[in-house]
């Protein structure tokens, strides 16, 4: 049972990431991790509704009709949603100020349905937990990585304070401005992906086409 | 007129929500393999995003802002806590009916547009742009030409991907990059060719 639960907590953090594996919640992932502060609140609240979703949705399966489990289920994400914005803005309302629209769009998020239609409205609320747990924290990891690489390479700080000194501030580092720009996040989760699959083979993605080697030597 | 352009043009090329907010990301991953299915999705898109932002438009200016309801003697009111639910509700209502109608009167295109339907409830482009109005307080106007530049400029940068996409099956990738990883790097070489748009002012 306790392997069991340590699989459930552990598996989607890097053997399963759905960032990287399973190509869920990019959106949010890419748009707010120039600075790690925003990415870290968002880390948080995103971990706080699939975590309460899961468990609200575990708790009363047995009592949804099939037909409109997915209203049900969008209902309940959109009240937490809801309930973590309003927190947000009035605990930390600069930061919620600079996460703009995307806590609003944690609902579309397809890590917190996903989970919910996939894992929490067939199990026990425990094993619920621990699963939307798991996959808040593999959301988070690569949230937080992209965020932390992109603040240093883009303005050479992490939260706010500076790492590497500046050139226009009389240092050395000239700041990679591509870093802070949409591309620059692309291209961080490209080679991210790249540099995990290298180290778990067993995620590489079979071509789809292969070019075909011909085995004939010229001298036929 | 003019300013209606500049928007237009703004939310199709220097906005792009797809390349330049990631917005709608899984399903732009997702279904960019073919070019067909990439062409379905974008006008279901297009469709779906010209009918909500207008109507979220409307909901939000009557019935949810600050002091809308001053028309029910309710002056004091703020509802606007309530957005993100209502939004997300009418995007799922406006769905279905679009559903329903095109099943009744146009089952070629239901037919054609078919599986897509449903997915673009859970997509975040449409809900975002929905968020965004809200945000810059567009007007119904501005909204409806918000809307629909939006959705034109999400479903060309679909299309396109898929295009590069089909091609790029048969070049030869490393095999960690395989699938996922190269789509991801030429996303990011697309978002920064849409890059070069954003010093234009119309």
């Amino acid at each position: 049972m306790a392997t069991q639960s340590a699989r459930l907590l552990l598996e989607p953090i890097v053997d399963n990431n759905p960032i990287t594996l399973q190509i869920l919640g990019i959106c949010s992932a890419l748009a707010v991790t120039t600075k790690l502060a925003p990415a870290i609140t968002m880390s948080i609240a995103l971990t706080a509704v699939i975590v309460g979703a899961s468990v609200i949705i575990s708790l009363i399966r047995h009592h949804m009709p099939s037909s409109i489990r997915i209203i049900i289920q969008m209902t309940i994400i959109a009240s937490l949603v809801i309930l973590v914005d309003q927190v947000l803005q009035a605990f930390a309302y600069e930061l919620s100020k600079q996460l703009s629209v995307f806590v609003g769009l944690i609902i579309t998020n397809c890590i917190v349905l996903g989970r919910a239609e996939a894992f929490a409205s067939k199990n026990p609320p425990w094993p619920s937990f621990l699963d939307a747990l798991g996959h808040g924290l593999g959301y988070s990891l690569i949230l937080i990585s992209v965020a932390a690489i992109r603040e240093l390479l883009g303005s050479g700080s992490l939260l706010d304070v500076q790492v590497l000194p500046l050139v226009k501030e009389g240092g050395w580092y000239e700041p990679n401005g591509l870093m802070l720009l949409a591309p620059g996040a692309f291209f961080i989760i490209g080679l991210m992906i790249w540099a995990i699959r290298s180290w778990k083979p067993a995620q590489l993605e079979r071509p789809e086409y292969r070019i075909n080697v011909v085995h004939r030597t010229e001298s036929r | 007129m003019e300013h209606y352009l500049s928007l237009l043009f703004k939310a199709i090329f220097v906005e792009n929500l797809a390349l330049a907010f990631f917005l709608g990301m899984c399903t732009f991953l997702a279904v960019s393999k073919r070019i067909e299915t990439a062409i379905g999705l974008g006008i279901a898109v297009i469709v779906v995003q010209t009918i909500t932002v207008p109507v979220n438009s409307l909901i939000h200016q009557y019935l949810l802002q600050e002091g809308a309801l001053a028309w029910l003697g309710l002056p004091a009111l703020d509802l606007s806590f309530l957005g993100l639910i209502t939004y997300i509700g009418v995007i799922a209502a406006m769905v279905q009916i679009l559903e329903m109608l095109l099943d009744r009167y146009f089952p070629a295109l239901y037919q054609a547009l078919g599986i897509f339907l449903p997915l673009i409830t859970v997509n975040c482009a449409i809900l975002g742009g929905s968020l965004f109005m809200v945000e810059r307080g567009y007007d119904l106007g501005e909204s409806t030409v918000y809307g629909f530049g939006t959705g034109l400029g999400w479903a060309l940068a679909l299309v396109l991907l898929a295009g590069i996409r089909e091609k790029l099956k048969y070049s030869d990738v490393p095999d960690g990059l395989q699938g996922l990883g190269i789509t991801f790097i030429t996303t990011g070489l697309m978002a920064m060719a849409f890059m070069s748009f954003s010093g234009i002012q119309l």
